[in-house]
């Protein structure tokens, strides 16, 4: 069911997007380094499992939203389109896993 | 300063099929001058062979709708000094997402049999012979009902919905809206079947709360609550089964 | 086009943007894999103006789907009537208000 995961990831993201947009604002300000940003992620257990639900979040919601787009503005229906959008959820969970890899390592 | 109405309306007609062109018509201007007074004065005193379709005249049958000035609205009971509030001329044209017989007339086939592909039809589930139901007026289900119940079936809404432009299997919003109002109704009986008919690509999850349809239904309905409830009643009728 | 199909609109495209921009935003992440110098030189590339504008831009664009993605919540969710029409522009409101904050910030 497509939809119900839609709407239950976006109730999801709205949280996370909220917390990350404050984090960010919060974090830009004086400039960011690699030091400062690393210093606050790695080791941190809490921040961990946050950004792990966003990026897992994140896997489901973009390849669901992007499939009715591709369907009406670009007429790409049909298995090929769900195929592709699995791909694209598999590499945004590969990329997303190895950032978190990269951040809180 | 005199404000004067001036003598005749400049008005652009569709003429033609799929493939056609506007024709300028020069048209007397009245007071209490309807869109549809417009197009039938064009019809029986300047041009015969202009087509449309209009029936009741007061906003019941759903017949006359048209686009006008690119938006689609009931032409009986649309007022000239409404269309004609910021501008000097009329462009009349057969409704959107609709196939064009000729002139101002579309082939509404595909309209209604979506009414029939979301089953909208009613099927009750006692005979005549028994006691009918009793449904009070305040209950919720009966005031849902209320909210949606008076549709024409003017297709003003299936013509506004950029789903419909987009995604040509789509339901759209008069049938998912009917769907909507048997599924409510506690006398129907096809509810499972109905919510089957209406769950996938081509139904109601479809939709993107554009909120076109239920800015210009011209009976205020609005199509995207009862879409709203519809997805939420297939989504239970799912998680039901599983559990 | 009246408020509804502006904010569905605004919806869509910014969602399309995020999903372009993410792939990279994750492989910058990622390269702090190779160690802080790496991490260091990719925010030394960020600092440049238009790189400052882009990101100025996907922060509105997610600010600005994050308010459109609580609207078609509450039009799915929540029983409503009157006070739809509101919903776009407190989306609106809500994504400039975040924006200005992250280009105050930046």
């Amino acid at each position: 069911m497509l939809w119900i995961a839609q709407r239950a990831s976006a109730a999801v993201l709205a949280l996370c997007v909220a917390v990350h947009l404050a984090t960010m604002i919060y974090a830009i300000r004086g400039g960011l380094s690699a030091a400062e940003i690393l210093g606050r992620t790695r080791g941190s257990a809490g921040w961990l499992a946050f950004y792990s639900l966003f990026v897992l979040a994140v896997t489901v919601h973009a390849p669901i939203g992007l499939r009715p787009i591709l369907g009406e503005w670009l007429r790409w229906r049909g298995a090929s389109r769900d195929l592709f959008l699995l791909a694209l959820a598999m590499l945004l969970a590969g990329l997303g896993m190895r950032a978190l890899l990269g951040v809180f390592r | 300063m005199v404000l004067t109405t001036p003598a005749t309306i400049a008005v652009r007609v569709w003429r033609g099929g799929a493939a056609g062109v506007f024709q300028a018509f020069e048209v007397p201007r009245h007071e209490s001058q309807t869109v549809l007074d417009v197009v039938t004065y064009i019809q029986r005193s300047l041009d015969a062979t202009l087509a449309y379709r209009y029936a009741c005249r007061v906003g019941m049958c759903g017949s006359c709708a048209m686009m006008v000035n690119g938006r689609a609205r009931w032409t009986c009971r649309t007022h000239i000094d409404l269309v004609l509030q910021d501008r000097k001329d009329i462009t009349i044209a057969p409704l959107r997402n609709l196939p064009v017989i000729r002139d101002l007339v579309t082939d509404m086939r595909e309209f209604f049999d979506k009414w029939a592909r979301a089953k909208g039809r009613f099927q009750g589930r006692v005979s005549r012979n028994e006691d009918f139901e009793r449904i009070k007026p305040d209950d919720p289900d009966r005031v849902q009902v209320d909210a949606g119940i008076e549709c024409i079936g003017c297709a003003v809404c299936y013509a506004s919905c950029d789903v419909v432009a987009w995604n040509p299997d789509y339901l759209g919003p008069a049938a998912l809206n009917r769907a909507w109002t048997l599924i409510k109704d506690a006398r129907d009986a096809k509810t499972m079947a109905r919510l089957r008919a209406v769950a996938g690509d081509a139904g109601c999850h479809s939709c993107h709360t554009h909120l076109s349809c239920t800015e210009r239904c011209p009976k205020s309905i609005s199509p995207t609550a009862g879409i709203a409830g519809l997805k939420r009643a297939v989504v239970s009728a799912v998680v039901g089964k599983a559990f | 086009m009246h408020v509804g199909t502006w904010a569905a609109l605004v919806h869509r495209v910014s969602g399309i943007l995020l999903v372009l921009f993410l792939p990279g935003h994750f492989i910058a992440l990622g390269s702090a894999l190779e160690g802080a110098a790496a991490f260091d030189s990719f925010l030394a590339w960020t600092e440049q103006p238009l790189v400052k504008l882009s990101e100025w831009g996907i922060v509105l664009a997610l600010a600005a789907h994050l308010g459109g993605g609580l609207r078609v919540l509450a039009l799915e969710f929540l029983p409503w009537r009157d006070w739809q029409k509101s919903l776009a522009a407190v989306a609106a409101a809500a994504a400039i208000a975040v924006s200005l904050a992250f280009a105050l910030a930046l």
